[in-house]
C-alpha cells in the first residue's frame, strides 16, 4: 500500500484486507517480460478453463446422480429435458479435453524456453502436481456417466494397481470399495471428482502462480529482466501484467473459444475422441467391447503400458513415464534456458521427444499387436532417452551466446 | 528447426483425429450412400411414422419424450397422440414398449435393445447397412440371416417392404466373399422406395439419439459469428494498447 489513506469503500477495504496492494503485486504492477509471443497464451488459457469446468460442474451435480442405476439415465435426462443441459454438459467434456490440450501445450512452452531451470523449479514441480491431479480428476470423471467405455476404462486403469506385488489385489479391491467396479466405486469417485481432487487442484494452481510470480516470468529468450531496470526499479524490458497482458489474454480467449464453439456445437464426440461412442450404451458388466482405449490424452501412456511385454514393468514404466518430468529442472545441465541459443543436440532430442509422444498417443488409440507394438516399444525408448540421456546431450551441446536483453 | 518443431506440435493437435475410437465397421454393401439431414422435418416426419409402426412396438426410445418430438417435427400434438402413440395416453411420457422384458426374452433369447442413443453408439451408418442386410438364410430359425450382425435374433420386419434377398456369394482365392444382394420376391416399395424409407428412419433415429443437436447447430453459428466480432475488437484492443510497447 502507498500509505496514503484512500477514501471510499476502497479505502475502508485496504485498511482491513491487502485488496489493492494484492491487485498491484499480481495484476497491475506485476512486470512480465514483454517478448511473450504464442506459448505464451495458455497459462492464462488454463485458468480460464479450469473455471470453465467448475462452474459447470456446480449446474451439472445439480442434475447428475451418482449411482450405478441412475447415472446413466441422469446424463441423458441432462441431455434432453434439463434447460441448456446439452450445452453445459458439452462445455464440461469439451473442456476436459481442452484442459489437456492446454496443459500439454503450456509444458511444452517451459520444454521451449527452459522455464523449470533454475530459479523456477518449484513453479516445475507444483506444475507436475497439477498435471498429475489433473490426470486422477479427468480418469474419475470420465468414470460418472456409466457408459461402456466409463466402466470398462475404469475397470482396464484400476487393475492395473493389482500388478503390484504382494497388496495389489488387497489394494485394488479397496480402491473399487468392492470386489467388482460398481455402485461404491462410482459413488467415491464422484465424491473424489467434485470436491475432494478440485480442492486440492485449487490450492496447487494458487501456489504455482505466487511461485511464478515471486522468482519473475521467464521469456523465450530466457534472459532474466531484472538484470536491467530503470531509476524506479522497473524491469527495462518488463510492461505491467495490466493492462498490456491482459488485453492480449483476451484476445488469445477469443481465438481459443472459437475453436472451442467449434468443438462443443458441431462436433462435439470429436469423432468419438472427446466423447468416445461407446459410451452412449449403458455399462454393462458382463459384455466386453471389442476394444477398451482411453480417453485421448492418456493414450501416450496407455502406449508405453502396451509395449512392455511384463505386467508389472509396463506398470512401473507407464508410472515412470509421468514422474520423469518431476526431475526435469535436475536433468538440464545447459548454461542456457531458451532452445534459440541452444545448439542441435538438444534440439533434435526435443523433436525426437515430441513425435514420440504423438506416436505413442496415436498406438494408444488402435488395437496393440505386430508392427505397432515394436513401434511403442521404440516410440518409449526415445521417450525415455530423452530424459535419460538429457545431462549428457545438453552439457555436450554447443550453445550460443545469450543477448543481454530481449530480442522482442 | 524452429519450423520442424512448430509442425511436429501441430501434429499434436491433428493427429488424435485421425485416430478414431470407431464406431463398428460396416460391410460394404455396393450402391448404398446415405445421406442425412436432421434439419430435414419432412424426412423426420416420415422416418417417425416408420420407427412409431415398426420398431416401437419391441424397441423402446426410453429417453425420449412424445411431447418433445411433436415439438421438434413440428407435428401437432393431437397428431401424435392418435397415429404415434400406442402405449400411453400422456404425450409427457417417454417412449416405452408394451412388451414385458421377461417375454421379449424368451421369444428372442434377448430382450430387443433401447433404440435412444442407437445413432450414437453405432452410427447411422451402421443402422443404414443393418437394415439392408437382411437376407434368406435356410439354417435360422426364422428363415433370415443379417450380414451386418450375424445370426441376429431380431427377425426382418421391413420384409414386407424390401421383399426378400439373397446373398450372393464368389470365391476369390480359395475363400468365399460376399458379392452382392439379388433380389428373390418383390416387396410393397421398389429398392429406391425402400433406400428413402430407410434413410428416413435412420435421420429420425438420429434425431432421436440427440434432440438437442437441431438446437445445437442453429444457435452455433450465432455464437461463432459473436465470438468472431469478440475476438476483432479484442484484437482491436491489445492493438491500441501495445502501440506504446518498443
Amino acid at each position: 500500500m502507498s500509505g496514503n489513506a484512500q477514501g471510499g469503500l476502497l479505502g475502508w477495504i485496504d485498511e482491513r484486507f491487502p485488496l489493492t496492494r494484492m491487485w498491484n503485486e499480481h495484476v497491475a504492477e506485476y512486470y512480465a517480460p514483454k517478448n511473450f509471443n504464442f506459448w505464451y497464451f495458455f497459462g492464462s488459457l488454463a485458468l480460464l478453463v479450469l473455471v470453465n469446468q467448475i462452474v459447470t460442474g456446480i449446474f451439472l451435480t445439480m442434475h447428475y446422480k451418482p449411482s450405478a442405476e441412475e447415472a446413466f439415465g441422469s446424463v441423458e435426462y441432462i441431455m434432453r429435458d434439463v434447460d441448456w443441459g446439452w450445452l453445459i454438459r458439452y462445455m464440461h467434456s469439451t473442456g476436459a479435453s481442452a484442459f489437456f490440450v492446454v496443459i500439454y501445450l503450456h509444458m511444452f512452452r517451459a520444454m521451449l524456453y527452459g522455464s523449470y531451470q533454475r530459479p523456477r523449479e518449484l513453479i516445475w514441480i507444483l506444475g507436475m502436481l497439477i498435471y498429475l491431479v489433473l490426470m486422477a480428476e479427468a480418469f474419475m470423471g470420465y468414470v460418472l456417466p456409466w457408459g461402456q467405455m466409463s466402466y470398462w476404462g475404469a475397470q482396464v486403469i484400476i487393475s492395473l494397481f493389482g500388478a503390484i506385488p504382494f497388496f495389489g489385489d488387497e489394494l485394488v479391491t479397496w480402491i473399487r470399495g468392492d470386489y467388482v467396479i460398481g455402485d461404491a466405486t462410482l459413488n467415491r469417485f464422484f465424491a473424489l471428482h467434485v470436491i475432494a481432487l478440485p480442492l486440492v487442484l485449487l490450492a496447487l494452481v494458487v501456489a504455482h502462480i505466487l511461485a511464478l510470480h515471486e522468482v519473475g516470468s521467464n521469456n523465450p529468450d530466457g534472459v532474466d529482466i531484472k538484470q536491467h531496470k530503470d531509476k524506479d526499479g522497473k524491469p527495462l524490458d518488463g510492461i505491467p501484467f495490466h493492462p498490456y497482458y491482459t488485453v492480449k489474454d483476451i484476445f488469445g480467449v477469443g481465438v481459443f473459444l472459437f475453436l472451442c464453439a467449434l468443438v462443443i456445437f458441431f462436433a462435439p464426440e470429436m469423432g468419438g475422441l472427446f466423447l468416445e461412442y461407446p459410451n452412449f450404451e449403458r455399462a454393462d458388466p458382463l459384455a466386453t467391447p471389442d476394444h477398451i482405449a482411453p480417453v485421448w490424452y492418456f493414450t501416450p501412456f496407455y502406449a508405453i503400458l502396451r509395449a512392455v511385454p511384463n505386467d508389472l514393468a509396463g506398470v512401473v514404466l507407464m508410472f515412470a513415464a509421468v514422474l520423469v518430468l518431476f526431475f526435469l529442472p535436475w536433468l538440464d545441465r545447459s548454461p542456457v534456458r531458451s532452445i534459440r541459443y541452444r545448439g542441435w543436440m538438444y534440439k533434435t532430442a526435443l523433436t525426437l521427444f515430441v513425435i514420440s509422444f504423438v506416436v505413442l498417443g496415436y498406438l494408444g488409440t488402435q488395437p496393440a499387436g505386430g508392427l505397432y507394438t515394436t513401434l511403442a516399444q521404440v516410440g518409449t525408448l526415445i521417450y525415455f532417452g530423452f530424459f535419460l540421456l538429457m545431462p549428457l546431450y545438453t552439457s555436450w551441446d554447443k550453445t550460443k551466446p545469450v543477448p543481454d536483453r530481449v530480442t522482442g | 528447426m524452429r519450423k520442424i518443431i512448430l509442425l511436429a506440435m501441430m501434429g499434436l493437435l491433428l493427429a488424435p483425429m485421425t485416430a478414431i475410437a470407431a464406431w463398428p465397421t460396416v460391410p460394404e454393401i455396393d450402391g448404398l450412400e446415405l445421406e442425412l439431414d436432421v434439419h430435414n422435418k419432412a424426412s423426420l416426419q416420415r422416418g417417425a411414422r416408420l420407427f412409431h409402426n415398426y420398431c416401437l412396438s419391441c424397441h423402446s426410445a426410453q429417453y425420449m419424450r412424445y411431447r418433445r418430438m411433436a415439438e421438434d417435427l413440428g407435428l401437432p400434438e393431437d397428431v401424435v397422440s392418435e397415429s404415434l402413440m400406442f402405449t400411453t395416453d400422456n404425450i409427457h411420457e417417454t417412449m416405452q414398449v408394451a412388451m414385458p422384458a421377461e417375454d421379449a426374452e424368451q421369444w428372442f433369447g434377448q430382450a430387443p435393445p433401447d433404440l435412444s442413443l442407437v445413432a450414437r453408439s453405432h452410427g447411422p451408418r451402421w443402422l443404414y447397412a443393418f437394415l439392408h442386410g437382411y437376407y434368406e438364410d435356410e439354417e435360422r430359425p426364422v428363415g433370415m440371416n443379417n450380414l451386418v450382425v450375424s445370426n441376429t435374433s431380431m427377425p426382418h420386419v421391413l420384409v414386407g417392404l424390401q421383399g426378400v434377398q439373397r446373398a450372393v456369394y464368389e470365391e476369390v482365392d480359395g475363400e468365399q466373399r460376399f458379392a452382392g444382394f439379388e433380389q428373390v420376391s418383390e416387396g410393397s416399395m421398389s429398392p429406391r422406395e425402400y433406400d428413402r424409407a430407410v434413410t428416413d428412419l435412420v435421420n429420425y433415429l438420429t434425431y432421436v439419439s440427440e434432440p438437442a443437436r437441431l438446437q445445437r447447430e442453429r444457435i452455433g453459428l450465432w455464437v461463432l459469428i459473436f465470438l468472431v466480432l469478440f475476438t476483432m475488437l479484442a484484437y482491436m484492443l491489445k492493438q491500441e494498447y501495445w502501440k506504446d510497447v518498443h
